[in-house]
């Protein structure tokens, strides 16, 4: 093990010796590795990152959370049109549903509509407005920038009062905080009762809380659309994760009643979970991922093949040298140790620079697009320039090892 | 004592259909503290026997005895262990290390024979400062004279203190007086007890051994002691 030692470290410090001596040609070699390294660092960073974006944005559902509705979200073993043909739920189920049901945490309805808010002469277009209750909030994570959430009276009330997400706040009131002001939503005027903290994900899109106005759900009713005219979606929060199967159980079972179903029919409404929509965003990832390895991986082979040449073409130059070091006593352990070594050091080299340069790349590219460079990336690196330096320099340090001293003594 | 003795040793190569007997039948003995030149035009089987005698090949037939040990069947790292221990080479054309310095070049040995740096330093330049080289220490080859770079082989081939120098033609791309220059060096490390075999096929050159051994056509041809043999006249080395 003491001699294993001794003779790596002579090897690193030969192999440094010879990096040396040669260092254009050290560097052309380092290339191929350099843009190998950076493809695969900043591809997986960039996955990274995507995933971690949709894994936020998802979490912000809630993962003890059940959303009742006419669509499946994520499904596609019920055709479309079947679940087009279902009977919309409305205010009737929700109440019924809310009296049987005993397991959850909290319970509130939805439904969506898009109107243009304004305030004074500042105009915001296509935000959502979400009508619910006031348990709405208790089926959430949200937090306070400032202010409250409507409370049951002014929910019972249809009282017009209204929570802003974060990027509508900023919309309308640039300056200062929007909280007491009356902003009118569609031609209706709407009190600002409480103002969202930033949930600050893209990822959920229209559906991020930081795009949405939240109002009671009969001002829907009353001002904008009839109780019937579109679907609403019961929010169902668990008391936590472990009894979110039982929580879903019971609300197949209260929804079967509540909508009249026989024995021999299926359900005609769907319980959705954040679950589904990870296992889908997952899969796509998945799919990014592979792609972008298998890509990326090509460049890394090209360059190590390219490190395999040069270290090919290194060891009929030195065909001599290597001579000489058999004539005084070099094993041919030691002689593929040593080329080996130079192989991975030039690699190790090259996936260095290559990691500096990716996280350069990555640190702009984060002003666009989310990336996250951590220290997989940083082992990946390492491990891939080291793997790739040794299995690239294998064959030709075992040739270099095999060589006859004789024969390598009258190289010319 | 012998250090060497060799018996019927062979080496047939096989080219094509043919087989080729460069050395055909060989034996002989080489005695601790000799000095032995052997000679012979070339096709006479002289750079063979030398590898053999080096441990760089293997004969084909025949019993090689270095020290009490049959290296005649040894495989490649028992034969590498032997040439770091117990021989030194000295070549026509130095085979040094081009980009490394004269101390580095004499380390090489001692890093295979697995000497700590710091100890194997310290005879590297031992061995430089017994050859003349103490100014030139950090030269690399390209930086010395033909014969400074003969001095460093010399000092690479005396720093594991071998059982014997093996001497290839060393003065074959010397000039004149160079050559003499390193032929009083190999006397003053013979006189210290030192064990030299010397392949040349200069009579003048081989005239500096003890005894000369003259090959033919794979076969010894004469072995015989030399009467008178030149001992050259110390000078000072530059």
């Amino acid at each position: 093990m003491k001699n294993f030692l001794f003779e790596l470290k002579e090897s690193l410090l030969i192999a440094l010796y010879a990096i040396r001596a040669n260092k254009v040609r050290s560097m052309l070699t380092t290339l191929g590795i350099i843009i190998g390294v950076t493809s695969v660092v900043l591809m997986s960073t960039a996955i990274k990152g995507i995933d971690n974006a949709f894994q936020e944005g998802v979490s912000s559902l809630g993962s003890d959370n059940l959303y009742i509705d006419k669509w499946a979200w994520f499904n596609n073993d019920i055709p479309w049109w079947e679940m087009r043909n279902r009977k919309n739920l409305d205010m009737d189920d929700y109440n019924k549903y809310e009296d049987l049901a005993k397991l959850p945490a909290a319970i509130a309805p939805t439904i969506w509509t898009n109107k243009k808010i304004k305030f004074k002469e500042r105009n915001v277009e296509g935000i959502m407005i979400s009508g619910t209750t006031y348990n709405y909030i208790n089926t959430t994570n949200l937090t306070f920038e400032s202010g409250r959430f409507f409370n049951d009276f002014e929910s019972r009330g249809a009282r017009n009062v209204s929570v802003i997400g974060y990027t509508v706040a900023k919309q309308l009131f640039p300056l200062g905080n929007g909280l007491g002001q009356e902003i009118k939503i569609g031609d209706v005027k709407f009190k600002v009762v409480g103002v969202l903290d930033e949930q600050g994900s893209w990822v959920m899109g229209n559906f991020n809380p930081d795009n949405q106005v939240f109002i009671p759900i009969d001002c829907v009713f009353k001002y904008f659309q009839g109780e019937k005219f579109r679907s609403i979606t019961i929010n169902v929060r668990a008391p936590n994760s472990t009894s979110v199967e039982a929580v879903k159980e019971e609300a197949i079972g209260i929804m079967r009643r509540v909508r009249g179903l026989s024995y021999s029919e299926d359900n005609d409404f769907s319980i959705n979970q954040q679950d589904g929509l990870l296992s889908t965003i997952n899969q796509t990832i998945g799919v990014i991922q592979i792609a972008g390895l298998f890509i990326t991986g090509l460049a890394l082979f090209v360059g190590a093949i390219g490190i395999m040449n040069i270290m090919f073409v290194s060891v009929k130059e030195r065909t001599r040298e290597i001579g000489v070091r058999k004539a005084i006593g070099a094993k041919n352990r030691t002689i593929l140790t040593q080329f080996i070594m130079e192989a991975a050091v030039i690699c190790l080299m090259g996936g260095m620079i290559g990691l500096g340069i990716a996280v350069t790349l990555s640190m702009i590219v984060n002003q666009y697009l989310p990336t996250a460079v951590q220290a997989d990336s940083v082992i990946l690196a390492v491990v891939i320039s080291l793997l790739t330096g040794v299995l690239s320099g294998f064959a030709p340090a075992y040739t270099a090892s095999k060589l006859d001293p004789v024969e390598a003594l009258r190289y010319e | 004592m012998n250090i060497i003795t060799i018996e019927h040793i062979a080496k047939i190569y096989q080219v094509g259909t043919e087989e080729v007997h460069a050395l055909a039948d060989v034996s002989m003995t080489i005695g601790k503290n000799e000095y032995v030149a052997i000679m012979g035009p070339s096709g006479s089987g002289k750079s063979t026997l030398m590898n053999i005698l080096g441990c760089l090949d293997t004969p084909t037939k025949g019993i090689y005895d270095f020290n009490g040990v049959n290296v005649s069947e040894m495989n490649d790292n028992e034969l590498a262990a032997i040439r770091n221990k117990e021989i030194g080479f000295v070549f026509q054309t130095f085979n040094l290390l081009p980009r490394s310095n004269a101390l580095h070049n004499v380390e090489l040995p001692l890093i295979y024979a697995g000497m700590p740096s710091s100890e194997r330093k310290e005879r590297a330049m031992e061995a430089l400062i017994n050859v003349g080289l103490e100014n030139r220490v950090y030269h690399r080859p390209n930086e010395l004279s033909g014969g400074q770079r003969q001095r460093v082989a010399i000092a690479r081939a005396l720093v594991t203190r071998p059982s014997i120098i093996l001497a290839d033609e060393p003065t074959g791309n010397l000039d004149t007086k160079t050559g003499q220059e390193i032929m009083i060096l190999f006397n003053e490390i013979y006189e210290a007890g030192n064990t030299i075999i010397l392949v040349t096929h200069e009579e003048y050159i081989a005239e500096h051994a003890e005894r000369i051994i003259r090959l033919r056509d794979g076969f010894v041809e004469k072995n015989e002691k030399v009467e008178n043999r030149f001992i050259p006249q110390k000078r000072e080395l530059h």
